[in-house]
């Protein structure tokens, strides 16, 4: 048998989409560490780190270096059990969320469809959705099996985020699902593929162009599920110390730290599947692919190739607004979160699923 | 005691106050110089009449020093310890001339008391050292970072 149709066999093409994606999302942590050092030093002025390696870029793997060996004490006054399980529950859930997003568009190669989504649940974005709910676990098992005051504060935070925003997360994702029909991610980015025509204007269908409303919640809530400032009150340095994580040491506390940056990637890649088209090619890139004088099979791979490369390109645009977002707000007061969750986004989020349904119904 | 702020609709709906501080990062993190002095490679430039690391002036070889205490009565830190003696050249001089750095809080007032310009802080503000350390006079004679 031919070595690439080897590779493309069913079980093999599966070993190797779990690898890419498990490298790329293991490689994005160092990397956005660097990113995220490099930025909000830039922005206060400041170098960052900057000796090892070229602009510093090894500072990460030094990091990583300096966790590993460092000594992993465990409190006399925690919980052992949960305290030794609590950074497993926190980081195999932001492990597993990946699995369904689409990362290029399907290929067909010797009459069989070959799938660039490491599993094509027809249940998508519930998957998602459940999945991400488990990961506060991780948080509230870290905070009580701590035994400590400011511990428990950070993961009585969390839970009480996590009420506050999920509701209007699911609704602002209700709005997608009513306009795509369908909760399968592949499909989704599939059908965002096509255009609308809007007073004359060709637009595709991405969710921010029919959505506007339900993206700006989504994001918002998006910055609250995955604990990143404003919403950063589990981890809250400047009042509760370091929350949930603050008896955790060495590696079990840089698993946390890793399980934080997964969920910033699967929450960046929803945004850009839900509402940006997922792998659907960047404006101009088709241009590109029709003119550089490649045809049949080699086009065809070109243009997974594409699609990977704004698939890419789009998650790095939302994990860059992460950072950005980050070291430009302040933290929200809790009673404002709260506020801002029960009172602002959910009725915006029920209004927006409404009145989807509600033009839906009239158009059909 | 202010409780309440108005704000306007645009305010309210945080989004656009957000953009603007978006903006106002993104504009420190691209066109703002950096303000960070790179050490070793790069230092500070500090004014001339900077307090660092004691040194005692000599002329000809022959230290100015004549051993009248007075930047051990002065000093206020009392760690200057000085033992006066004569030779043959030099009617009084010291035998012993230690500054304890440790103690010395560099307010400068030694170099102020002394009548003969001998006692001196200069430029120099790296003294990190492995050991507690009292500067003894040999240490002190080298003419280093002058004015």
């Amino acid at each position: 048998m031919d070595l690439s149709m080897l590779l493309l066999s069913d079980g093999y093409f599966l070993a190797i989409k779990i690898v890419l994606i498990l490298g790329i999302i293991l490689q994005v942590v160092p990397l956005m560490v660097w990113i995220e050092r490099r930025g909000s030093a830039l922005m206060q002025n400041r170098l960052g780190p900057n000796r090892l390696g070229p602009l510093g870029i090894i500072q990460s793997l030094a990091d990583v270096v300096k966790f590993i060996f460092k000594e992993d004490s465990i409190p006399g006054h925690v919980n052992r059990f949960y305290y030794l399980a609590a950074p497993m529950v926190a980081v195999i859930p932001a492990f597993m969320t990946f699995a369904v997003v689409p990362f290029a568009g399907p290929i067909v190669f010797d009459g069989k469809e070959l799938v660039f989504q490491i599993a094509d649940l027809d249940v998508g974005i519930l998957y998602i959705l459940a999945i991400a709910s488990l990961g506060v676990y991780g948080i509230i098992l870290a905070g009580w099996a701590s035994n400590s005051k400011y511990a428990l504060f950070g993961s009585l935070r969390s839970t009480a985020q996590m009420i506050s925003y999920e509701l209007a997360l699911a609704s602002s994702v209700a709005g997608i699902l009513l306009v795509y029909s369908t909760v399968n991610l592949g499909e989704i980015a599939d059908l965002s593929g096509y255009t609308f025509n809007l007073f004359g204007l060709e637009i595709p269908r991405w969710g921010i162009f029919l959505q506007p409303l339900g993206f700006l919640i989504f994001l918002t809530s998006v910055f609250a599920e995955t604990n990143r400032l404003p919403f950063d009150l589990p981890e809250g340095e400047s009042e509760i110390v370091a929350g949930y994580h603050l008896e955790y040491g060495s590696m079990k506390f840089a698993l946390f730290f890793m399980a934080e940056y997964f969920n910033m990637t699967t929450a960046s890649a929803l945004l850009a599947t839900l509402y940006f088209g997922g792998w659907q090619l960047l404006p101009g890139m088709n241009l590109i692919i029709e003119n550089i004088g490649m045809s049949g099979s080699a086009q065809e791979w070109l243009r997974v190739g594409f699609q990977f490369a704004s698939f890419w390109i789009k998650v790095a645009g939302f994990m860059w607004l992460f950072v950005w977002v980050r070291w430009t707000l302040p933290r929200f007061r809790y009673d404002q979160l709260m506020d801002v969750g029960w009172k602002v986004m959910l009725p915006l989020a029920l209004f927006n699923f409404v009145a989807t349904a509600a033009v839906i119904a009239i158009w059909r | 005691m202010k409780i309440k702020n108005h704000f306007g609709i645009f305010q309210r709906f945080y989004f656009i106050e957000i953009f603007k501080g978006l903006m106002i990062t993104i504009r420190h993190m691209l066109f703002t110089k950096t303000v960070t002095i790179q050490y070793p490679e790069e230092r500070r430039q500090y004014s001339e009449r900077y307090r660092g690391m004691h040194y005692i002036k000599s002329v000809n070889g022959v230290e100015n020093c004549t051993a009248c205490m007075l930047c051990p009565t002065v000093c206020p830190a009392e760690c200057i310890h000085i033992e006066a003696g004569e030779r043959a050249d030099k009617e009084k001089y010291p035998i012993r001339f230690e500054v304890d750095v440790l103690r010395c809080c560099f307010c400068g007032m030694c170099e102020e008391a002394c009548p003969k310009d001998a006692i001196k802080l200069s430029n120099i503000y790296e003294m990190a050292q492995f050991k507690r350390t009292v500067y003894d006079k040999n240490y002190l004679l080298e003419q280093r970072g002058g004015k």
